[in-house]
């Protein structure tokens, strides 16, 4: 009996250990993920020989179960029953084991906080650089150097601007940098004394562009030009502002529109809608899968990170353009890691590929 | 005043999300968590502000008479029709009137708007694959392989056609794409990075 006894325990061996990077609050029992056994029980005990107590079950096939319900600081012991046509079993038991705090998430500080580190340490030198006083230069953005034509194209046809700042609201990146880039368009319009449209699809954002281009006109010595009315909040649907802002371009028929923000599907409409009424379009979104879109149907596209460069870019300041400065030499090295990690990879070397394994 | 008190919460509050992103223990998990149902919680109040202003425009629109200031008043009829039916209705807005009022009248207008997609695609896929330059000739050679190898009769008329968009989708496609969504990220924190500092302000309006 002792015999078949070790047998059945020693036919599936489990291992349970504090679950790493978290506050200490769970457990980790993992076991061989080909077990092909039935559904089991997952049994907790303070006595490592009586007391067993079920805390759940896991599917067929699972092969990790975390005891979110350990207390921390005392000693447990787990073990898995199963039941087949011979029988109950169960499989060996593990530990003691201990749930412990861990004040840091080592996984995430080694493959995301140096990475993050890395980029802002080349940043703050690029913009110490700039502060200096030597000259920073950065590549030329079409795009963005095209802003200045095309509201200037809209005084002189005596026609608004339109300003869409997507249909995300402001806990999104990408409308934080729309207005960035709307208070420029504001400063410019304001100067000019042309009408800028900015519907938006949530009240804070409108909260916050009324706030942007009322500052801008302040700026630009032109606060009578400011109308709350033209900075409006339209609607949360999708497709109700989509279709309010298509009624706005043709009644309007404003001369520039700028589409710069978080877009999805309404992004070929707007687009297509304003090439329709022959206005000049100056689009830019990090969402990748609409860029094509705009791509094929605008006249100039911010990509990607053009539209976090824009504000910078637009600004001329030495210290902002220092930190494009220092985004791009990021850039550079993240492509030296990549093909560092690809050749590393083909000879068979892997610890420059296991530094980033995703393990928790 | 003005900029300093708005600087220091930005920058004190997403400092902290960010460190707290690499620190599991509770307590700032919860501080965070809190943070982040602060925001849930005052967006839901700009909901009645966002209200507000559309009726304050509408309205504005109607007592001018302004044009086309009829289809403010079918907006607003409609949003107060909307608003009667959801709270007073029986039912509310599970009741039968709220409901047909959102399957009949709302749902295909919105449907209508979706759509024009398939329309404009075709106006603006047009337009793109125009074969001016090298680069559009490649977009358009690329464009007609994956449309042939997506439909039936692609496969019928040359067995290897969907391989060959597996590999067109799959290595240049992804490899493009992965290329820009870097760039997107590291745009991004470079953008984190001067809005926590204060260098870009121009989203409160700029200024000093």
């Amino acid at each position: 009996m002792f015999w078949i006894g070790f047998l059945i325990i020693s036919a599936l061996n489990i291992e349970a250990f504090d679950t790493p990077n978290d506050d200490g609050s769970s457990i980790t029992i993992t076991w061989p993920a080909d077990t092909n056994l039935p559904v089991m029980e997952i049994m907790r005990s303070l006595d490592p020989g009586r007391g067993f107590e079920k805390i759940g079950d896991v599917a067929l096939r699972d092969s990790l179960f975390q005891d979110a319900a350990a207390a921390r600081g005392k000693d447990y012991f787990y073990r898995l029953r199963w039941t087949d046509p011979e029988g109950e079993k169960f499989s060996n038991v593990a530990g003691p084991v201990r749930a412990r705090i861990q004040l840091l998430n080592f996984f995430r500080l080694r493959n995301i906080g140096l990475l993050i580190a890395i980029l802002f340490a080349v940043i703050i030198f690029y913009i110490r650089h700039a502060r200096s006083g030597k000259k920073v230069t950065i590549r030329r953005i079409p795009g963005l150097t095209a802003v200045d034509d095309a509201i200037g194209r809209a005084t002189e046809m005596g026609k608004p601007v339109l300003f869409v700042p997507g249909i995300m609201d402001i806990d999104e990146p990408q409308t934080i940098a729309a207005m960035s880039i709307l208070a420029r368009v504001a400063e410019k319009t304001a100067e000019y004394g042309t009408t800028l449209f900015v519907p938006t699809c949530h009240a804070m954002a409108m909260t916050m562009a009324q706030q942007v281009v009322k500052e801008s006109a302040i700026r630009a010595g032109r606060p009578d030009w400011y109308n709350i009315d033209n900075i409006r909040y339209l609607t949360d649907d999708q497709f109700g502002y989509v279709s309010a802002v298509d009624g706005i371009m043709l009644r309007d028929r404003p001369a520039t529109n700028f589409y710069l923000g978080s877009f999805y599907a309404e992004s070929l409409i707007l687009a297509e809608t304003g090439h329709s009424t022959g206005a000049i379009q100056i689009a830019g979104t990090a969402m990748s899968d609409q860029l094509p879109f705009f791509v094929a149907a605008c006249d100039y596209t911010l990509l990607g990170e053009e539209l976090y460069a824009a504000s910078a870019y637009l600004s001329q300041e030495p210290v902002q353009l220092g930190s494009l400065k220092g985004q791009d030499l990021g850039k550079f090295l993240f492509i030296a890691i990549i093909i560092f990690g690809v050749i590393t990879r083909l000879l068979g070397w892997n610890f420059f590929y296991n530094l980033f394994s995703v393990q928790q | 005043m003005k900029r300093t008190i708005p600087l220091v919460i930005v920058f004190t509050c997403g400092f902290f999300m960010l460190t707290a992103f690499f620190i599991p223990v509770r307590f700032v998990q919860d501080m965070s968590q809190m943070l982040q149902n602060w925001y849930v919680g005052v967006a839901a109040f700009f909901v009645f502000i966002g209200i507000i202003n559309l009726i304050k425009i509408n309205l504005e629109k109607i007592q001018r008479k302004l044009r086309d200031w009829q289809y403010s008043f079918i907006l607003l009829g409609f949003l107060f029709f909307m608003m009667f039916a959801g709270f007073v209705l029986r039912g509310h807005t599970a009741g039968p009137v709220f409901q047909y009022m959102f399957n009949y009248f709302y749902t295909p207008c919105s449907a209508t708007m979706f759509s024009l997609l398939a329309f404009f695609v075709a106006s603006a896929s047009f337009r793109a694959f125009r074969a001016k330059t090298p680069e559009a000739t490649l977009l358009l050679i690329a464009a007609v392989i994956v449309m042939i190898g997506r439909i039936p009769v692609g496969y019928s008329i040359w067995h290897g056609f969907p391989s060959l968009v597996e590999w067109i989708m799959t290595v240049p496609n992804t490899a493009a794409n992965r290329g820009i969504i870097f760039g997107i990220n590291l745009g991004l924190i470079s953008m984190a990075l001067r809005v926590l500092l204060g260098i870009e302000r121009s989203y409160m309006g700029g200024g000093d």
